[in-house]
Parts: structure tokens; C-alpha cells; sequence
């Protein structure tokens, strides 16, 4: 059973990327192994534009999540009691259910009002970095939560005993211990902000179309070999970056487990 | 007599730490939901942005407040809308009872393998989950379609004779909600399955209980805050579901999903698409919502 569904989660990518080497145009027979498809992405601007703007957003987005993130576990984690308390863990959960389409139509709607109101923000870059920043900051506020949760609070009330002031304490003690986390929740926003085509096509006004919108117009077209290409380039980048996540997380887990035994 | 000796700076810090997140995710989360219910009471208008004005200062500087209830009942009088969130729901929660059907097994057999192969197994089960929604549904294409390779590997095998059509189908769409949304399920069950303590089943079976009384008995039970959290994860978002019906569906799995996009790009109408969404809330997203809150609440009492 397991495997079996493992299978199914597998079988379509491998596909996909089988396919993307194939020589010939019509995507459904196959001739012969070839990269020239690979070849015709660097040649397309329309492609490469989207590419950039996504990157461009994407790692913005990650490293403001990111900040909101931690600050936001630190608040649910070491402050028992606050005003707010409730509401801020209803903010962070929610955007894990929402339906996307939810989110980015109430989303749009905030910015025209906004824009109508304050003559800011324009629709595009800047709306869609705002919009990722949400959903982005609940995947970060929840994996940097558990972690803080495990961390001995002792070390940073030793610091202060020491005479630390309480920011000294906080950034010698614990952030050094919740740091692959930060690290493994950025490269973990990112790839949410790479892939996101919902919340963005909502947000973004004309001229900035991210990667997924470029991608999504192609497909509602069917089937075409250089979107397998892009796709298999996504797919690739996107499980490098989980990969490294998984392995940065799994290190401290094991760097944690020595640091026990040495201070016995 | 002084409260505290310690400077306000250290008094007030934490304020520091809870606002920026709180601030952000209130203005650009939670307000926005404000923003709809308004539009949604507003009328379609031939300007930018595409809707009149419901609040507005009159002459004598009153506040003047003029709702619409058009689009709502609207809402209620087109037959698209009552039908596209029924279709919604039900294919949302067949396609829950599948990917819980398969998601079961698969996070009992992980959490009773080793240790260390449960951590690899959840990366494996993970991965596809971080990989993007839209190429795996489009990855999903080329397995299905006429000429794909479940087609092809059919034929080849003699099987069939003609090639089985599922793309554009209600078929296709249950499979690319369970394709994509497993990996939900299959974590939270996980989750709870992996902390269940062996010792009580093995105790149910000393006492004689049959497999599958001890199943009902013990293993459910102890299992329950997991398929919630799972179905919740599933449901939900598949309900709103877009990608899949429009990439996999035939033009009759009119999900609301694609309703509220195309009424939105279509046809423009935002305040009836906002009003798409605050029914979407009010019908859905609040009674989960109280739900859950209550049975969390239960959890820790």
C-alpha cells in the first residue's frame, strides 16, 4: 500500500522529466533523447522575465517571512499571556486552510481600495511580495514554533543572569540554536513563493506575470515540450531546496543529540 | 511607589516582538475579509475600480452607508451558484474519503517502520507536497490523457482496443485532489499514529479482542485528532479548489472555485465575486472554524 502510493506521488513527475528530453515536437511520441528543448528556455525573454521576477520575489518574500515568522513564534512561545494572543494564532493557522482563491480575491480587493485610498500600492511587484509574505510567514511562524518550543529557555535566563541584557541573550543563546530552522523555513518560503499561481494571478496587475502564470496560460493551451523542460528545471530546483531544508534540520536534530551527551 | 524599577524599554519590550507579525498579518489578512463583505454589498459600475461607492460623506458631512443586497440575492435566484457549491462540496468530500482511505494505511505502515526509515519515508512523502501544485497537476496530464501512458501501457498490453478517456472528466478531478492533497493526510495521521502506545492494543489482544474490535476500539479512537486535522487539511482547500477543475475537468465540474475566477476575469463582476467568497466563508470556512475550536479545547481538557 505504501509503496504503491508512493509510486502514484512519483510516476507522473518522472514522466514529465522523461518526457522534457524528448526530441520530438508532438509530445506524445517519443524521439529520441535530446536537450534542445532546455536550449529554446534560454532563448525565450518572455520566460526568462517571469523567471527573474520570480526569483526577485521569491527570495524577498522568504527573508520577510522569515523576520515576521520568528518574531511571531517567539510571541506564541514565550509570552504566555497577550492581548492579541488568540487572534495571532488564528492568523497564523488560517492561511494554512484558506483556499487560496479566498485569500487572493480579499487580498486584491484590500489593494484597490488601498490604492484608491492612498494612491498606494500598484498592482504587481510589490502586491504580490505583500501577499506571499502572508502564507509564507504561517509556514515559517509554524516551523520555527516547533523548534522554539525544544530549545532550553534556560540558557537565554543564564545569559541574563550573567548580565546580558535580554536582545544580548536571546541573539548568543537561542538564535544559534534555531538557525537551521530559520534557514530550512526560508529555503522552505521560497519555493512556496516560486510555485504560488493563484494568490499571485489575482494580485498582479499588468505587466508582471511570475513563472506559474506563464506556465499556467501555456498548459490551458494542453500539453507543449518546452513547458515540460521549464517544468522539469522547477521541479529540480524546487527538490534541491527541500532536500537541503530536510538535511539542515536533520543535522541540528543530531548536533542537539551530541550536545546532550557532552554536557551529562 | 513604583511598579517596576526596570526602564519602560524592557517593560514594553515584547510589544516589539508580538506587533510587526500581528500588524502585518492583521492588515493584510484579516482586513481584507472586511474589504470583501464591503465590495460584496457594492454595485457593479462601469469605473475603476468596478464597483460604486457604499459609504460616502453626504453635504451636511453625515456618513452615508448604502448597502445593495442584489448580489446576493442574485446568489440565491441563479441556479449556477447553489449548484457549483454543491458540486464543490460533494467532490471535496468524496475526494477527503479517498485520500483518507489511502492516507490510513500508508501513515500506519511509516509510523511502525524504524525510526530512521519513518524520517526518510516522510521526506519521499513530503517532497511531491513542496513541489509545485500547478506542474503536478500538469504532470498528472500526461498520464491520463488519450495518448498517455496509462493508455498506451493498456493497449500495449491488450487490455483495451480503444484508448479510455479521463481527461475532462469528473474522474479526473477526484484523482488530481487525491494526487495533490495526500501528502495532507497522510502527515497529521501520521502525527498521531506514530505517538500511539502499543502497549494498549497489546493488552486488548491478551484480553482476547479480535483485530479489527481492537482497530474500533483503540486504534480509532486514539487516532481521531489526526483524521480531523487531515480532513480539514484536505477538504478545505479542495472545496476552493481552482487548478484542478479547470486543468483536469470537463466544462461541467463547475467547482465554485472556478465560478468565483471566472466571474472575477470574465466577466468582471468583482462585487458578485466578492460575494461568491463571503458566502464561501460564512457556509464553509466559519463553522469549521468554531468546530475546531471547540474540539481543540476538548483535546486539552
Amino acid at each position: 500500500m505504501l509503496c504503491v502510493g508512493i509510486a502514484v506521488l512519483y510516476i507522473p513527475i518522472l514522466v514529465l522529466i522523461a518526457y522534457s528530453f524528448n526530441a520530438s515536437a508532438l509530445v506524445t511520441v517519443w524521439g529520441g533523447f535530446s536537450t534542445a528543448w532546455y536550449g529554446e528556455l534560454l532563448h525565450n525573454p518572455q520566460i526568462l522575465d517571469a523567471a527573474w521576477l520570480s526569483l526577485k520575489i521569491g527570495m524577498l518574500v522568504s527573508t520577510a517571512a522569515v523576520i515576521f515568522g520568528t518574531l511571531a513564534a517567539i510571541a506564541l512561545v514565550r509570552f504566555k499571556v497577550f492581548y492579541g494572543r488568540f487572534l495571532l494564532t488564528g492568523m497564523v493557522n488560517a492561511p494554512l486552510v484558506m483556499p487560496e482563491i479566498i485569500t487572493g480575491i480579499t487580498q486584491l480587493l484590500l489593494f484597490v481600495s488601498m490604492l484608491h485610498l492612498l494612491g498606494w500600492p500598484h498592482r504587481g511587484f510589490v502586491t504580490i511580495v505583500i501577499a506571499h509574505v502572508v502564507f509564507c510567514t504561517a509556514y515559517v511562524t509554524i516551523t520555527v514554533q516547533s523548534r522554539l518550543v525544544s530549545t532550553d529557555h534556560s540558557l537565554e535566563e543564564a545569559a541574563m543572569d550573567l548580565g546580558s541584557g535580554p536582545l544580548r541573550a536571546f541573539l548568543d543563546t537561542t538564535l544559534p540554536l534555531i538557525a537551521p530552522a530559520l534557514a530550512s523555513s526560508w529555503l522552505l518560503s521560497f519555493t512556496l513563493s516560486l510555485d504560488d499561481l493563484v494568490i499571485s494571478s489575482f494580485v498582479s496587475g499588468p505587466g508582471a506575470s511570475t513563472l506559474p502564470m506563464i506556465i499556467f496560460s501555456k498548459v490551458k493551451l494542453g500539453l507543449s515540450p518546452d513547458v515540460n523542460a521549464l517544468a522539469s528545471i522547477m521541479i529540480g530546483a524546487v527538490g534541491a531546496c527541500v532536500i537541503l531544508a530536510g538535511y539542515l534540520m536533520r543535522r541540528n536534530e543530531r548536533q542537539r543529540v551530541v550536545d546532550t551527551y557532552r554536557g551529562s | 511607589m513604583k511598579k517596576s524599577q526596570r526602564p519602560w524599554i524592557q517593560r514594553n519590550g515584547k510589544w516589539f516582538i508580538i506587533l510587526p507579525p500581528l500588524l502585518y498579518l492583521l492588515v493584510f489578512f484579516l482586513i481584507p475579509f472586511a474589504f470583501a463583505l464591503k465590495i460584496s454589498l457594492a454595485e457593479t459600475a462601469v469605473r475603476v475600480p468596478p464597483f460604486s461607492e457604499i459609504l460616502s460623506i453626504n453635504a451636511n458631512g453625515h456618513l452615508h452607508f448604502s448597502p445593495h443586497f442584489d448580489n446576493f440575492r442574485y446568489l440565491f435566484t441563479d441556479p449556477v451558484y447553489g449548484l457549483a457549491y454543491l458540486y464543490s462540496i460533494r467532490t471535496a468530500f468524496f475526494s477527503t474519503l479517498i485520500c483518507l482511505g489511502l492516507g490510513f494505511p500508508m501513515a500506519y505502515a511509516i509510523a511502525r517502520t524504524s525510526r530512521v526509515t519513518q524520517s526518510l519515508l516522510l521526506l519521499i512523502i513530503i517532497l511531491p507536497f513542496w513541489t509545485s501544485f500547478l506542474l503536478r497537476v500538469y504532470a498528472l496530464e500526461g498520464i491520463i490523457r488519450d495518448t498517455g501512458l496509462i493508455n498506451q501501457t493498456l493497449l500495449w498490453l491488450g487490455f483495451i482496443h480503444h484508448p479510455l478517456h479521463m481527461m475532462r472528466t469528473n474522474f479526473a478531478v477526484y484523482l488530481g485532489i487525491v494526487y495533490s492533497y495526500l501528502p495532507f493526510m497522510v502527515l497529521p495521521l501520521y502525527a498521531t499514529l506514530e505517538k500511539l502506545d502499543h502497549s494498549l492494543r497489546e493488552a486488548a489482544a491478551d484480553l482476547g479482542s479480535p483485530p479489527w474490535r481492537i482497530f474500533i476500539d483503540i486504534t480509532l479512537p486514539l487516532a481521531m485528532p489526526g483524521i480531523i486535522a487531515g480532513c480539514m487539511l484536505v477538504f478545505i482547500p479542495a472545496v476552493g479548489e481552482f487548478v484542478i477543475p479547470t486543468l483536469l475537468g470537463g466544462p461541467d465540474s463547475l467547482m465554485i472555485g472556478r465560478v468565483l475566477w471566472d466571474e472575477f476575469f470574465g466577466n468582471r463582476d468583482w462585487p458578485v465575486a466578492s460575494a461568491v467568497a463571503v458566502v464561501f466563508l460564512i457556509l464553509l470556512v466559519g463553522p469549521i472554524a468554531i468546530y475546531q475550536h471547540y474540539s481543540s479545547r476538548q483535546i486539552v481538557t
